[in-house]
């Protein structure tokens, strides 16, 4: 079922179209991953899906309604640009933020703790934001935007600035939220967490959505016929293409290229007659390649 | 709790707590009772040291008039003016030479005092004091009458005019000009210097939140107005608990100053008045100074402190709303603090008018200009409460407040507007004509 449908949407800046007809469709109860270089237009994106900016045309619908300023109060929205006092202390930041989605103060401080804890910041309360590095206020902030438990999270970019332990914990953190019912959309740069979280992604580049769909299914589309094998001997490449070949303990591990033509089983009958097989893979091409592929080659969608 | 008290909340604990805003509250009064203390401290130092004043006096008439005091001691001397500056440069020996060159009841101009720096006003009253008396009973004395001197002493008047005005219930006042005057001036420069902090103050608390993209993730919870009015609402709290404090501290400073020194001011003067009894010097001058505290005083009690502190409460936030508003509009349409001066200068312009319309209105409390100041939103807050003490016509602080009300509502929904577009705008110029775009969205 869906949730969120962004239709359309066009937004011009004095002299810059920074979406030009951007349609997309969230599932709910998934995470979905906006991709794109920098300048592409996904933080014009995600502000007019939050309502912050108007889209000159198109509309933005929640469960097939359109979004009007009241859906936003169940939105959490983590900015990528921190979005917090510098001089306050961070619990009395956190509690304002918390009872301003209104929460009571004791629900709050409840949810509070239990957040703090689990993210081992509990001596941080007294602290103030101008204190603390960017990871960490980005801690806090996470914990902020989450704290009131909302149906649809949009982060953008929550993972620059976070420690390799630290995004892995925010991971997590992510699929956690996921599996307690909620919809993730987040934008990032990073390709690894788009294939470890994401179930569908689009990729926008200057402006327009380039590539988009299950993240599955986009791999296995952008497949360039290549597979892993574990061999007991060497192959000869008869019928196919020989990558390249390594030996580890005494085991032949060898990249191969098919013809298009051929089947999988085409391609095994002709590697059994030579060796014994240990394992037979594709090499299905990382987000980061087809990323790259997409974005520095001209496009047409 | 609602969003708005909570933000009002947050707006006023976060600024009370500040360690700038606790020193201003506290240093203030102390500052002010100091500086006033240090004031009157200096003015009672004499300076000990004794003072030689030469004199040349051609005619020797003047020998015995020149009489010692505990300041100055006068020297006869008989050399020409220049020697006695030639040696006075090499080795500096007297503060001031007076040369006398002629009878001074036949011609006053012919005393001079030399000196190498100005002589001050306390040897030159003084000696032309000493003088005067000295001629002046010469004068009576050559008309031969019999206790003339003596006459003209008693016929010697000073009249004190006092002021009384009418009460609406028939009881009479006694009103002081300059007691309004000042009453008056004090007041509005309170609320012109508060609309000019705390609006400066509204101003960078909405930039710095825009800057910080804070607005972006408050918008998601609350409505941008309330943002906006918890904001305005919550300075003005901070502004009214300064002034209370500086009120209450400063009063409870005075009074424990005096009641500390009240003992001692009191012998000291008492002592004084003896002493100058026995010198058998008159001293009209002190009884005087006596009856003008006195008038002060009467007049500080017949003024009417519930409706002056009620009606300053009244146009200080009136003023301030209106004001508020507007630099909270201004805060939102920039993207940094350094953008705004080019907003703030017509906002300033009719503050800092309002400021010198107050200064004529003190002189002509009932003046068209004081009159129309004081009825027009932007500078009414400042200049009624010059005219205040002058008693103000019921009618004319109704329509004036009426109209002060109905234009920060206005203001404050013209602001809301604005704010509500200009907080979520980035890296855009925002022009005049822009922000007349926002308010008709």
């Amino acid at each position: 079922m869906t949730l969120l449908e962004v239709e359309n949407v066009v937004k011009q800046f004095a002299e810059h179209r920074a979406l030009d007809g951007v349609s997309l469709s969230v599932p709910e109860n998934s995470v979905y991953g906006l991709l794109g270089p920098n300048g592409a237009g996904k933080t014009t994106l995600i502000r007019i899906i939050n309502c912050i900016t108007a889209p000159d045309s198109g509309e933005v619908r929640l469960n097939g309604k359109r979004m009007t300023a009241e859906d936003v109060r169940h939105i959490g929205y983590l900015p990528e640009e921190r979005g917090l006092y510098k001089k306050m202390k961070i619990g009395e930041q956190a509690l304002y933020l918390a009872q301003l989605r209104g929460m009571s103060k004791n629900d709050a401080l409840k949810s509070l703790k239990y957040w703090f804890e689990k993210f081992e910041i509990q001596g941080w309360w007294d602290k103030k934001v101008e204190e603390l590095s960017k990871g960490m206020a980005q801690k806090v902030q996470f914990i902020t935007t989450i704290l009131h438990d909302p149906k649809l999270l949009i982060f953008d970019e929550p993972f620059s600035g976070f420690d390799p332990v630290n995004a892995d914990l925010l991971k997590r953190e992510i699929l956690e939220l996921r599996d307690k019912g909620a919809t993730i959309i987040f934008s990032t740069h990073n390709m690894s967490t788009v294939e470890d979280l994401c179930e569908n992604i689009s990729l926008v580049d200057k402006s327009k959505i380039v590539l988009q769909g299950n993240v599955a299914q986009i791999r296995a589309s952008h497949a360039t016929n290549t597979y892993m094998l574990q061999s007991t001997k060497t192959v000869d490449p008869a019928g196919f293409e020989l990558i390249e070949t390594v030996q580890k303990n005494g085991i032949f591990e060898s990249r191969i290229k098919k013809h298009a033509s051929d089947s999988n089983n085409a391609l095994l009958e002709k590697l059994m007659s030579q060796t014994d097989i240990l394992s037979f893979q594709e090499i299905l091409p990382s987000m980061n390649d087809i990323f790259i592929q997409t974005v520095s080659t001209p496009h047409q969608l | 709790m609602s969003k708005i008290n909570l933000i009002i909340k947050r707006e006023y604990t976060t600024r009370v707590m500040k360690k700038s805003f606790i020193l201003l509250t506290f240093l203030t009064p102390i500052l002010m009772v100091g500086m006033i203390a240090l004031i009157v401290f200096l003015g009672t130092i004499k300076d000990d040291k004794v003072k030689k004043i030469v004199v040349v006096d051609k005619t020797q008439l003047y020998k015995d008039v020149l009489k010692n005091n505990e300041s100055y001691i006068f020297e006869f001397s008989d050399a020409t003016v220049d020697e006695l500056k030639n040696q006075n440069e090499k080795e500096s020996e007297f503060t001031a030479l007076l040369y006398i060159t002629k009878d001074l009841a036949i011609d006053s101009t012919a005393a001079v005092m030399y000196s190498d720096k100005q002589v001050n006003m306390e040897l030159k009253t003084y000696v032309s004091g000493l003088l005067n008396k000295y001629i002046e009973e010469q004068k009576l004395a050559s008309y031969n009458i019999p206790h003339l001197k003596e006459m003209v002493e008693k016929s010697s008047t000073d009249i004190d005019l006092k002021t009384i005005k009418w009460g609406e219930d028939g009881k009479e006042k006694e009103a002081s000009a300059e007691l309004a005057i000042a009453i008056g001036m004090i007041t509005a420069f309170i609320i012109y210097m508060f609309i000019v902090i705390y609006g400066a103050q509204v101003m960078s608390g909405v930039v710095q939140e825009k800057t910080n993209r804070i607005v972006e993730v408050m918008i998601s919870s609350v409505k941008p107005f309330e943002l906006m009015m918890g904001k305005i609402i919550g300075i003005a709290m901070v502004g009214l608990t300064q002034f209370l404090m500086w009120v209450i501290l400063t009063v409870a400073i005075l009074f424990g100053l005096s009641t500390a020194f009240s003992d001692n001011i009191d012998m000291g003067s008492v002592q004084k008045m003896q002493e100058m009894g026995q010198m058998g010097m008159q001293s009209p001058a002190n009884s005087e100074i006596a009856a003008d505290i006195q008038q002060f005083m009467t007049a500080v009690n017949g003024l009417d402190y519930v409706q002056l502190i009620v009606l300053f409460i009244i146009y200080f936030l009136g003023g301030y709303l209106l004001y508020a508003s507007l630099f909270a509009a201004v805060g939102s349409a920039v993207d940094n603090e350094t953008d705004t001066n080019q907003f703030t200068m017509p906002i300033m312009i009719p503050i800092i008018f309002a400021i010198y319309a107050g200064v004529f209105a003190a002189e002509n409390p009932d003046g068209p200009l004081a009159f129309w100041c004081s009825m027009i939103p932007f500078t009414s807050p400042i200049v009624m409460m010059v005219r205040l003490p002058f008693d103000v016509p019921a009618w004319q602080l109704i329509v004036s407040i009426s109209v002060l009300v109905l234009s920060f509502i206005g203001s404050t929904w013209i602001a809301g507007k604005i704010y509500r577009t200009g907080i979520l705008m980035y890296g855009k110029k925002v022009t005049w004509k822009e922000m007349w775009k926002w308010l008709k969205y």
